[in-house]
Parts: C-alpha cells; structure tokens; sequence
C-alpha cells in the first residue's frame, strides 16, 4: 500500500475519533473543538524537540580528521621520495 | 567414485565508485580500500563522467599498479547523473554485492570490512552506513550544516518512516539482486536518489541494516550545500511521500 495512503488512513482514525468525541460529549465540547490545534502544536513541538536533542547529541569525529591527514601526508611524502628517485623527475 | 563439488561459498565484492575531479583524492581511496580488503575478493569499477582534471590519467596508472581486473575503468563522457553512473558501472560488474561509496574520502575504507561483516551476520539484503549512531559521526561541519541536516532527518522521518536512521548516505552495500531490482525503479537526481533507493528498497521489504560510519568533510576539493539543495531535497522529499 502506499505510504501516503497509510497517513490518510492515520488522520481518517484521528478524525474519526474526534468526530465521535464531539458527538458524545465524553469532553467539554469547547476543548473538543480545539483536538486539532493541540495535536498540531504538540506534533510541531515533538519535531522540535527531536531537532534539538540530535543536536545536542550529534556524534563528532575530530579524531578521524587528524587520522586521514596523516595518512594523506604519508602517502604524499612516499610518493615525493618516490619521484625523486626517478632520473627523468628529479633532473 | 563420487567426486563431491564444492560450491563457491567465498562471495565476490563490487566497489564502484563514480567520480568528477576527483584527482586528488581517487589514488588515496584506492590505496585504502586495498589496505582494508585484503583478505576479500573484490573489484572497484570507477565511473568518471570527462573529468576535465586528469581524473582518467591517474585511474589508469592505478590500473598498472594494482591490475586492470581488479580496477576498472568505465568513462563516460561528460556529467551524466549519479543514477545512470551506478547503473553504468553495474552493467560490468561481477560481484555477488555491490557496495557504492564516494570518492572524496568522506568515505572511509576502513568501515568497508564492517559492512561485510554485518551482512554476513545478518544475511540482510542491504547494509546501509550510518553518520546519526553512536560510532558514527561527522566533522568539519559547522552548527547551521547540523541544523539543516539534523532539521531534514526529522523532517523526512515524521513523513516517510523509512525504516533507517540515515537516509541521503551513499556508503552502501547491497546484494546485486537487490540493486538491481531498485536501481531500475529510481528517476531521482544526486542525494535524493540515495534517499529513493533506501525508501523504496524498506517498501520492497528488504531486509535492512545499518552500520555506523564516520564522515569527514573533504579532505580535497569544496562540498556543495546551499538553498537550492534544501529545495530539491524538500521536492524530493514530497515525491517520495506520494510515490513510494
């Protein structure tokens, strides 16, 4: 099925219980008309907080740099040592 | 008598590896990747779109180093996308698995025995590398970088779901079968491609792990990120959503 499907069937069932709990009162009808707006605000603070805790958390390799630039810097000296013992680069 | 065959058990790696001036750094990548697979039997396919930089020149002095059957060359003549590259160099490819990983070095060859080891622990269809894990990381990335990046991870994993922690790597094994079966289904350009493959490879349900991986920004040469990448990357993004 596809995915986009999946999501309209998600908010079909929210609607579907917001629906329901307007019908029968189970909550004061005036919170009722704002489940929406809630769920909204409550999803965007969620993403938010998700944004900002990788954040936070957001693994770093200093390390790894300072390995690849050595290992650049070998294989740069290696290959010069190598051409200056070639006649036709180092004359 | 019976004479009992012993079936190829040892299975075979593709490495290919697409590049465009990339001269700096395809010699180094090189003799990574033959320090870390040593003991494996592989093959790098090398996809270069008319590097105007001498990208060829240098690919074909690594031939007559390491051999011109375990480096292969397959030059295309000017940029022609990242898709049609992988594609390209699959049509030469005769490994069991096929593992795609950039040219730049943001890609290390160390992690590449990780990948192998996990999908023969896992027998899973498709390891994909990871920066988001502990194990994994990034650097040389500035604070907006992160935000942008971590911004788009949240983004695309509230829409698609997708089963993955890491969507737009490109540091990938997958088993050839598998490859080709999504390669042949995916229309999109540059990162968003990789994303499309792993969406649509997690829908086909193939069997999916993910190793942590390191990503240092280039050694060599300049890395692209600016509006017009978050743009195709939200377009991209809504595509798949309707699509996949």
């Amino acid at each position: 099925m596809k995915h986009i499907l999946k999501i309209m069937a998600l908010l079909v069932a929210v609607a579907g219980i917001w629906i329901s709990l307007l019908e029968t009162s189970v909550v004061p009808r005036s919170y009722t008309w704002l489940l929406p707006v809630y769920l909204v605000v409550s999803l965007g603070c969620y993403g938010l907080l998700m944004v900002g805790v990788g954040l936070m958390l957001f693994p770093t390799c200093p390390q790894e740099a300072s390995l690849l630039q050595k290992v650049a810097l070998v294989i740069m000296f290696i290959s010069d040592q190598f051409c200056a013992q070639i006649p036709a680069f180092s004359g | 008598m019976i004479i009992s065959k012993r079936k190829r058990t040892k299975k075979k790696y593709t490495i290919i590896i697409p590049t465009y001036n990339e001269r700096l750094n395809i010699g180094l990548v090189i003799y990574l990747v033959f320090k870390y697979l040593q003991d494996i039997d592989f093959e790098v396919i090398i996809v270069d779109d008319g590097s105007p930089d001498g990208t060829q020149d240098i690919i074909k002095q690594l031939q007559n180093v390491y051999g011109d059957d375990r480096i292969l060359l397959q030059a295309r003549p000017k940029k022609l996308g990242l898709g049609t590259a992988y594609y390209h160099g699959l049509k030469h490819a005769s490994g069991d698995f096929i593992i795609i990983m950039d040219a730049d070095l943001s890609h290390h060859p160390k992690y590449l025995p990780s990948f192998i080891r996990k999908q023969m622990e896992t027998g899973a269809s498709i390891v994909t590398g990871t920066r988001y894990v502990r194990n994994g990381g990034v650097h040389g990335w500035n604070l907006m970088r992160k935000l942008t990046s971590r911004g788009a991870n949240v983004l695309a994993q509230t829409l698609l779901w997708p089963g993955v922690s890491d969507l737009t790597g490109s540091f990938r094994l997958y088993e050839r079968t598998a490859f080709e079966d999504v390669v042949s289904s995916c229309v999109s350009k540059g990162y968003v491609f990789q994303m499309e493959m792993i969406v649509r490879a997690s829908r086909k349900g193939y069997h999916i792990e993910e190793v942590p991986i390191t990503f240092v920004d280039r050694v060599y040469g300049s890395s692209k990120l600016g509006g017009s990448e978050i743009v195709e990357y939200l377009k991209g993004l809504f595509y798949l959503l309707f699509t996949t």
